[in-house]
């Protein structure tokens, strides 16, 4: 039976935060590829118009069933993720030096987009399994540590390391939530040095140089260096009001790298200036602030754990990407989510809004 | 209930969770719309000047090129500066004023110019545009003293290939020329960028990867007029590595003297690990004119003249080996029964065979010759017959031992393979079964039989290094700066000829007697100090002796003149070089080609 409820409890307020980040990224991306002198126009906007429609769509569909049903599915579909993880490590496409995708027929996606995914439902699994309000310690959680372990490995080896970190940063913060003895903690927090030497052996000479560029950026002053000033140049030039729609000249003139997708956030605030850039900003905070409040109005650990995941993920990828473009973090070639050009990431995201969405409409149903 | 439904308590315990971690957010979000603030609001006048004058461009820095060096270190291949006028686009004022402006100081290809300037590169205005290559000093100073009627304009300086010999080795040095855009996609350059150079032929080709060493980089602050205010970072590039040639350079310009005005190829080298003493090819060209970009004119003349100045003779030009291979027809006979090397034939000048008569080259005869004197003399009676009672089989099976019909593995430059026809070969080419008169021409090294100079090169060291066929190279080694070497090439056997010692002796002392006997034919190559041995041939050009009878005692036409070939060793005894020269329509070998092998023989051994 159909359930009336769902649709007076369908959450308009995420529809709608979505609608209108999806409208700022084309409007922003059209403006990033806008051609300089007539020569050939860009499509990107029109791909990325497409690419939002097949999202909302995945959305809808992740609304269909009850999110309960996860709890059985959460480990085939995390060893699925894996297989898939592996496969892409020996049938991937090669793209500038790293195997990150995955081709079906004219379609191709990165498993590691999926990965994050399901790495937050079977911790939500985990956790949520737990009795009552236990504390944990370290030996508790081996079982979440293998399960992170093995997903950022294998994306290690890709090499795809903004997303491998992302992985365990976000990981880390469900397990956090799901409250460590701070003297555990403590320990972890110790212990990373003393593995980081043997991790780093084990890391080819060009990977090496890749961690040491990602945290000292001046080692590559062709590379991220001149890309991390252009940024800055074109982010500050757009002053409080900014230069208006496509008269960015940081934009125009192809200083900025990557600008309709590392680097979207660059075009939006010399384009809109201050007021734009914290208007998107506040957007992506008023999108975590919800999802936090569908955590909390769930009446399920699995649902609550799930949707402090999924906030999980939206929060550290705004912050990596935003801190990137403005010179705070390394770059690390993190897009920003719902609003860089993509479709393999936009279409993931927008499942896992969906899952989100899902959650939230099933918070006054008890079964 | 389900078992994770929430139970009071932690309830409670999540939602104080929730109040924490929804604070941490937002002093998170605090700190970036602070970080946002700086720049855009605090910063932003100092980062909208930066932009509107946005002077912070990224500048190639072109890595030297590793240097080329003979086997005494002596340096054939280098770089010296050169100055290239480049125009920034968007800082141009007037584009007709400048062209014109310029046109005057510059001898520049106005149409080209024009269309780099106007071309797709339009997409990026601040990307300097290269209008010419190398341009001279004067043009420099001209250009320099007016640089402020020339906005836009600048003046790089790059490392540019000099080939310090001019045309001495060129055809193993090779060239360089512009990337291609098949290259470029193929992935196989990372590192360049269209209007790359890269090497197109030879040794340039070769140890390109080795050669071309990383390219730097800087980020720099430039003025309007183009010029580097400060250096804001910088990427030093990597200077490629030295490769270190076996040739002599003495010797290599003796030999292109020697084929001075003439058309041919001479290889020599040192017969006991197959190192190229010296290896020319003429006519030869200049490699220096291809680098600043050649004018069409001058590349039609050189692509398009008869001389062929690109191709490699020594390797790539096939001839008939003439009486060269009579070295082969003899040691095949040896090993195979069919000589008696003391019986006596007669040579009187004709043999008859299947309605055809065939010649000695000696038209009244030699007599009666046994082994020894028809190779020292070539009789070419002697060995139609032996070739007669061996076969095409036979022969073909011995030509094969002595590396001929495949290539010799030289290790830069593309090579034929010559050809040694079988009886499967023209049944399948010609249609048309194996005749056997074909095989009496065969015998003295006519009919369809093609070799390079480098194959017979190799074939007279292997007579006398002991039956050795060495792969011939011509890179030593592959290293840094100073002596610390990154590849090193030793010898490598290719193949031996496994022939009986004293067949093998019977044949050396004729070749020792081709030079040094009273009636050898190669007696123009006779040293006073040291024991020259080798062979002479003669490669027909016209095939039929009616056509040759026709300008009988008159001049032949050069086109019609025979190719002259010598083969050679010396010492006999303890061989230190060996030689294989080819002059195209040369006449007879022991005419042409004998005392260039006298000269070369004579620099390199009569010294020491």
């Amino acid at each position: 039976m159909f359930d009336r409820r769902l649709i007076q409890n369908f959450d308009w307020i995420l529809l709608v935060l979505l609608l209108l980040l999806a409208a700022i990224s084309i409007l922003n991306l059209y403006s990033a590829t806008y051609p300089i002198r007539d020569v050939g126009g860009s499509q990107v906007f029109i791909k990325q118009i497409y690419w939002f429609l097949i999202g909302f769509t995945v959305l809808l569909l992740m609304t269909t069933f009850n999110y309960y049903a996860l709890e059985r599915l959460a480990y085939p579909a995390y060893f699925f993720t894996i297989a898939l993880l592996v496969a892409v490590l020996f049938l991937g496409k090669v793209t500038s030096g790293s195997q990150r995708w995955l081709s079906l027929g004219p379609l191709s996606f990165q498993p590691s987009e999926a990965a994050k995914i399901t790495l937050v439902i079977v911790l939500a699994k985990f956790f949520s399994e737990r009795g009552g309000n236990q504390v944990y310690r370290l030996r508790d959680l081996w079982q979440p540590f293998v399960l992170i372990g093995i997903p950022g490995f294998l994306i290690l080896r890709e090499p795809d390391l903004g997303t491998a970190l992302l992985l365990v940063v976000v990981s880390l913060s469900v397990i956090v939530f799901a409250r460590v003895k701070w003297q555990s903690l403590v320990i972890l927090v110790m212990s990373l040095p003393s593995v980081a030497p043997f991790i780093w052996i084990n890391l080819k000479e060009y990977q090496q140089m890749r961690i040491l560029t990602f945290l000292r950026p001046d080692m590559d002053p062709l590379g991220s260096g001149y890309h991390i000033n252009q940024s800055k140049i074109a982010i500050g030039s757009g002053q409080f009001w900014g230069k208006g729609f496509l008269e960015g000249t940081q934009t125009r003139l192809h200083f900025l790298p990557e600008q309709h997708t590392d680097f979207a956030f660059s075009v939006l605030a010399e384009e809109w200036g201050f007021v734009g850039s914290v208007f998107l900003l506040l957007l992506y905070l008023f999108l975590i602030l919800w999802g936090l409040n569908i955590a909390k109005s769930s009446k399920d650990k699995f649902g609550s754990i799930m949707a402090i995941g999924i906030v999980s993920i939206v929060f550290w990828e705004v912050v990596i990407n935003v801190g990137m473009v403005t010179g705070l973090l390394p770059v690390v070639g993190i897009p920003l989510l719902l609003f860089s050009y993509g479709g393999s990431s936009l279409i993931s995201t927008m499942a896992a809004m969906g899952l989100l969405m899902n959650i939230s409409m099933r918070r006054f149903m008890f079964q | 209930m389900r078992t994770s439904d929430f139970d009071p308590v932690s309830m409670e315990i999540f939602n104080k969770q929730l109040k924490t971690v929804t604070l941490l957010v937002l002093v998170v979000f605090g700190v970036l719309i602070l970080r946002l603030w700086f720049l855009q609001v605090v910063r932003g006048s100092t980062y909208r000047a930066k932009s509107e004058n946005n002077r912070i461009h990224l500048q190639d820095i072109s890595p030297f090129r590793g240097m080329i060096f003979d086997r005494n270190e002596e340096m054939l291949v280098g770089n010296r500066p050169s100055y290239d006028l480049y125009v920034i686009p968007e800082e141009v004022q007037n584009r007709k004023e400048l062209m014109a402006n310029l046109n005057r100081m510059v001898t520049l290809e106005p149409e080209l110019a024009e269309q780099r300037l106007a071309g797709p590169y339009f997409k990026y205005p601040f990307r300097p545009i290269c209008l010419k290559r190398d341009i001279s000093r004067n043009e420099l100073a001209v250009i320099e003293t007016h640089r402020f009627n020339l906005p836009g304009v600048m003046i790089k300086v790059r490392p540019q290939r000099h080939y310090i010999c001019g045309t001495l080795a060129s055809h193993l040095l090779g060239y360089l020329g512009e990337i291609s855009e098949t290259q470029l996609r193929s992935g196989q350059y990372p590192d360049k960028k269209a209007g790359d150079l890269i090497g197109k032929s030879g040794v340039e080709l070769k140890w390109q990867p080795f050669l071309n060493g990383m390219r730097g980089g800087e980020q720099v602050e430039v003025d309007a007029a183009g010029r580097k205010i400060q250096t804001i970072s910088l990427k030093p590039p990597i200077p490629g590595f030295n490769v270190h040639l076996t040739i002599d350079k003495a010797l290599q310009a003796l030999t292109e003297k020697a084929l001075q005005d003439k058309s041919g190829a001479i290889v020599a080298i040192n017969p006991n690990n197959g190192e190229i003493l010296a290896l020319a090819s003429s006519p030869p060209f200049d490699p220096n004119l291809f680098i600043s970009g050649i004018d069409e004119a001058t590349w039609q003349e050189i692509a398009s003249s008869k001389d062929f100045p690109l191709q490699n003779r020594a390797l790539s030009a096939q001839y008939p080996p003439g009486s060269v291979f009579k070295i082969i027809t003899a040691l095949a006979g040896l090993e195979d029964g069919v000589i008696d090397p003391e019986k006596e034939m007669v040579c009187n000048g004709r043999y008859l065979f299947g309605g055809h008569k065939y010649h000695c080259w000696k038209r009244h005869g030699h007599g009666q010759v046994n082994l020894h004197r028809a190779l020292v003399e070539s009789c070419d009676i002697y060995f139609y017959k032996v070739g007669k009672k061996l076969g095409i089989d036979r022969i073909v099976h011995y030509a094969k031992r002595f590396g001929l019909g495949k290539m010799t593995g030289f290790d830069v430059c593309q090579e034929k393979a010559g050809l040694i026809p079988t009886r499967d070969w023209k049944l399948k080419k010609l249609a048309v079964p194996w005749q056997a008169g074909e095989t009496i021409s065969m015998s003295i090294g006519q009919s369809f039989l093609l070799v390079t100079p480098i194959q017979m090169v190799t074939l007279i060291s292997a007579v006398f290094n002991g039956g050795v066929l060495y792969r011939p190279q011509v890179t030593r080694w592959i290293g840094k700066t100073g002596t610390e070497k990154v590849h090193e090439f030793v010898p490598r056997v290719t193949g031996r000829l496994k022939i009986r010692e004293d067949n093998m002796e019977l044949v050396r002392r004729a070749l020792v007697d081709v030079v040094n006997g009273p009636s050898g034919t190669g007696c123009r190559a006779k040293l006073k100090d040291v024991t020259v041995a080798g062979k002479t041939g003669t490669a027909q050009v016209v095939s039929f002796q009616k056509e040759r009878d026709l300008y009988n005692g008159g001049e032949v036409p050069r086109k019609f003149r025979d190719h002259a070939w010598f083969v050679a060793v010396a010492p006999a005894d303890r061989p230190g070089i060996a030689v294989a020269i080819v002059v195209e329509h040369g006449g007879h070998g022991g005419t042409t080609a004998a005392p260039i092998a006298k000269q070369i023989i004579h620099a390199y051994l009569g010294d020491s």
